[in-house]
């Protein structure tokens, strides 16, 4: 039983400790908007927890629980083999995990539904470091980054998420971002329709973790799209997607100089990150072409 | 087939909770962290709806054919993308406290 202290909008709660500028209240309220009341969540520690709660209060109308870093694929998985058990074929079991619970921490456990194509949506929202704990790198922290522990930059790349995800032929996979919100919502729609092991890869820019005023991150977000940095894509029944093309492929130099992780890089990083971008653009355009 | 046998690891007595678990639905005082707050020129305004889908906190109205545009203060934490993304530059960030 949930008492209602407060009208929600949508079924989250209106006032959530998340950061000003932060963007997951909307990713949470578009993805619960379209999945319906049917839903559990999953949701690890991390900036997404502010919804599951601590304590006695909760921020979702729908049942949810509070798992570990590593294991919350593992759990939605158990949750989705206790529905089939039951015959309930409607339940939508969805994992919301952050970027180092998915990427570092979460990895396995997720590897281990998408191989058992277990009945799960996924989704991750990115926003490029352990930005709860205080902002320390992780997997998916880009080239060059400043973090609490890079603090002269990330020497190394990110890991690809969404190709290690293809190669598990999952039945759908996808990318998306806070900036094109029908984008999204066509996403979740279609992530919702199809059975299996559905994954969602989530662009959520940082204002605290990121070093930018709290106004920009829905133009940040967009300049990462159109530069290349982040990749709108769709994967389904090993067919790749393109989306949206980037508008100015490779020019991350704008990008990069709006926020503070990268101040302070030279000209050498900034031209390394452009060609790691338009590399990773054109092995992308190749597998959209193949099939 | 023997069973395992389920004995509860807490006293009879003690009601068997497995776990810290939430059971109220609230919203805390977000408007409070406040700074500027956004303020709509009604007559620029074409209710295209951008800003409140943009809304972290939901707490834009939008309605076309009402012709309607309001903004709830009371969790609105002041963050500006409303007036960062109002395609007709409608909304302004006004200091809090001070003149409007």
């Amino acid at each position: 039983m949930l008492t209602y202290t407060i009208q929600p909008k949508g079924l989250v709660s209106p006032g959530i400790n998340t950061c000003q500028g932060c963007m997951i209240d909307v990713i949470f309220r578009n993805v619960l908007d379209i999945l319906g009341e049917d839903t559990a969540l999953v949701i690890p520690p991390g900036c997404a927890a502010q919804f599951s709660g601590c304590g006695p209060e909760s921020a979702i109308t729908v049942p949810g629980i509070q798992g570990n870093l590593e294991n919350s694929a593992a759990i939605a998985a158990g949750i989705a083999a206790g529905f089939r058990f039951q015959g309930n074929d409607h339940t939508q079991v969805v994992a919301i995990a952050g970027d180092g619970g998915t990427v570092d921490i979460g990895l396995q456990s997720l590897s281990g539904a998408m191989e058992r194509n277990d009945n799960i949506l996924y989704i991750c929202y990115d926003n490029q470091a352990y930005m709860n704990t205080g902002i320390q790198g992780s997997s998916s922290t880009p080239y060059a980054a400043s973090t609490t522990t890079t603090p002269a930059g990330k020497p190394v790349g990110s890991k690809d998420l969404i190709r290690i995800v293809m190669a598990h032929n999952v039945p759908y996979a996808a990318t998306a971002s806070v900036s094109h919100l029908p984008d999204l919502r066509k996403k979740v729609k279609k992530a919702k329709e199809i059975k299996g092991c559905r994954v969602l890869h989530i662009l959520s820019p940082c204002p605290t973790g990121w070093g930018y005023p709290s106004a920009k991150t829905v133009e940040i977000a967009r300049k990462a799209v159109d530069s290349g940095a982040w990749v709108l894509l769709e994967y389904e029944n090993g067919k790749v997607t393109l989306g949206r093309k980037p508008a100015a492929l490779g020019d991350v130099a704008e990008y990069m100089s709006m926020q503070k992780r990268f101040a302070g890089i030279g000209e050498d990083a900034v031209a390394t990150a452009a060609k790691n971008v338009t590399d990773r653009y054109a092995y992308l355009e190749k597998l959209a072409q193949i099939g | 087939m023997e069973m395992q046998q389920n004995t509860p690891t807490n006293t009879p007595k003690k009601r068997r909770v497995l776990g810290p678990c939430s059971h109220v639905l609230v919203a805390y005082n977000t408007g409070s962290w406040r700074m500027v707050r956004p303020v709509a020129d009604q007559e620029k305004c074409v209710r295209c709806g951008i800003c409140a889908g943009y809304c972290p906190v939901a707490a834009i109205t939008v309605d076309k054919k009402a012709d309607l545009m309001e903004i709830d203060y009371t969790y609105c934490k002041g963050c500006g993308i409303c007036a960062n993304e109002c395609p007709k530059e409608a909304i302004a960030m006004k200091p809090e406290g001070g003149e409007n």
